[in-house]
């Protein structure tokens, strides 16, 4: 690393003046979205309260919404991330106890920076630093599942009340399957040789990255914008576009009975459903939202969501590299019994 | 002559990494020994965290992701 990138940027005051006035620019967009949609509407010659005209105003109202809103998350969480490091994550966690320690995991797990081929690296550079097995664990569910799209996402569709409890659910899982995972003391289901290098520890600390500018704060963040609804937003403009066609002809009632609320057999469906699936949140949200505006549960579908972002079959292979097949498979035990739980709890409350 | 390892166990991001610091040098003339790493257990030994990482000349530069591309030259 060289000195320079420590220097804070002399024109930090130009780039913060920059990034509120994007801001502004933002808000503006964002409170105009309905007049905007209406007005596109009047220029088609559709009329309201056909079908046709009323997947059209879904359409064009939710696109530039949900596309915003998910921008604006992005770009939040590029910039928070630049605080938490993998390596500055893992010395915050070394030494500490389970119950406190997973807490503090599953807190970091959302900000701290992760990609899931990352995921033995870091399993492994916990364990040889003194992190509990249960807290890692707590850390490793907690990453992959409380979704910085998904949680955007839900924020632009349902409001901030579903996407706080997606939120806390998600935390509760990663909490709760840690510690019952650091409870039942599996340290012998590691690969021998992970064991024998966790024991060594004789791995060199690599250095806590040094702190930036606000300007590289802020690069980060566009470039995470870059990165992620660059890639993305073709999903979702699919996605909205396969919902306004559910949403305008697909009768009210129609998932109710399948994924309705009295049907308690879909919770445990949708999370066996979600293994085998591994796509990005992105894809399927705003499917799940039209199935939700069909009388499906919002348990159920959370459940859904859930298992196909947490439980996917090819980080379970990756893991192997690791872990014996039965540690796995308590690992996968745990998380999905917490996500029928959460989809139960759900469809009971709501 | 400078010796970069690539820290990977195979992913796009680290065939990316790699193919940048090739580019690089060979901008800028640089005779580099590069090598991959994907054995998990020597990855682990340099105690990365995060793929790709990236050692030059036995001291571990960078981790986590393609790096910038004005990071390699400062590197060559």
């Amino acid at each position: 690393m060289t000195a320079q990138t420590t220097t804070p940027h002399p024109d930090s005051r130009a780039v913060w003046a920059a990034v509120l006035a994007l801001l502004g620019v933002w808000a503006v967009l964002y409170a105009s979205l309905t007049p905007i949609a209406d007005a596109a509407l009047e220029l088609m010659p559709l009329e309201r309260g056909t079908h046709l005209a009323e997947a059209v105003h879904f359409f064009i109202y939710d696109t530039p919404k949900v596309l915003l809103l998910l921008t604006l998350i992005v770009f939040v969480m590029g910039v928070i991330q630049t605080f938490f490091s993998p390596e500055r994550t893992r010395a915050l966690l070394a030494g500490r106890r389970a119950g406190a320690g997973n807490v503090m995991a599953a807190g970091l797990g959302v900000v701290t920076p992760f990609c899931s081929c990352s995921a033995v690296p870091l399993f492994m550079g916990f364990l040889m630093a003194g992190v509990p097995m249960g807290v890692t664990f707590s850390f490793l569910i907690s990453a992959p599942m409380v979704n910085e799209i998904a949680l955007g996402l839900l924020l632009a569709m349902f409001g901030w009340k579903v996407a706080a409890l997606y939120l806390g659910m998600g935390l509760g899982v990663a909490i709760v399957a840690g510690w019952v995972i650091g409870w039942l003391k599996l340290e012998h289901l590691l690969e021998d040789w992970v064991r024998e290098m966790a024991r060594a520890a004789q791995a060199e600390e690599a250095g806590i990255p040094e702190g930036m500018s606000w300007s590289e704060r802020f690069a980060s963040g566009r470039h995470h914008v870059r990165e992620i609804v660059g890639k993305v937003w073709p999903y979702i403009v699919a996605g909205i576009a396969a919902g306004a066609l559910i949403h305008g002809y697909v009768p009210e009632d129609f998932m109710a009975s399948i994924m309705g609320r009295d049907a308690w057999w879909s919770v445990p469906a949708a999370v066996l459903l979600g293994v085998p699936m591994y796509t990005n949140a992105a894809g399927i949200i705003p499917v799940v939202e039209a199935l939700l505006a069909k009388g499906a549960a919002l348990g159920t579908v959370l459940a859904f969501m859930m298992s196909v972002i947490a439980l996917s079959l090819p980080e379970f292979i990756i893991l192997r590299k690791v872990l014996k097949v039965k540690l796995i498979a308590i690992f996968a035990g745990v998380v999905a019994s917490g996500i029928l739980l959460v989809g139960f709890v759900f469809n009971a409350v709501l | 002559m400078k010796n970069i390892k690539v820290l990977g166990t195979g992913c796009a991001n680290c065939k990316n990494t790699l193919k940048l610091i090739e580019d690089v040098a060979k901008e800028k003339g640089v005779e580099v020994q590069l090598e991959k790493i994907e054995d998990l257990k020597q990855i682990m030994t340099w105690g990365v965290l995060s793929t790709p990482g990236v050692v030059v000349d036995g001291k571990v530069v960078h981790a986590g992701g393609v790096p910038a591309r004005a990071k390699v030259e400062g590197w060559l």
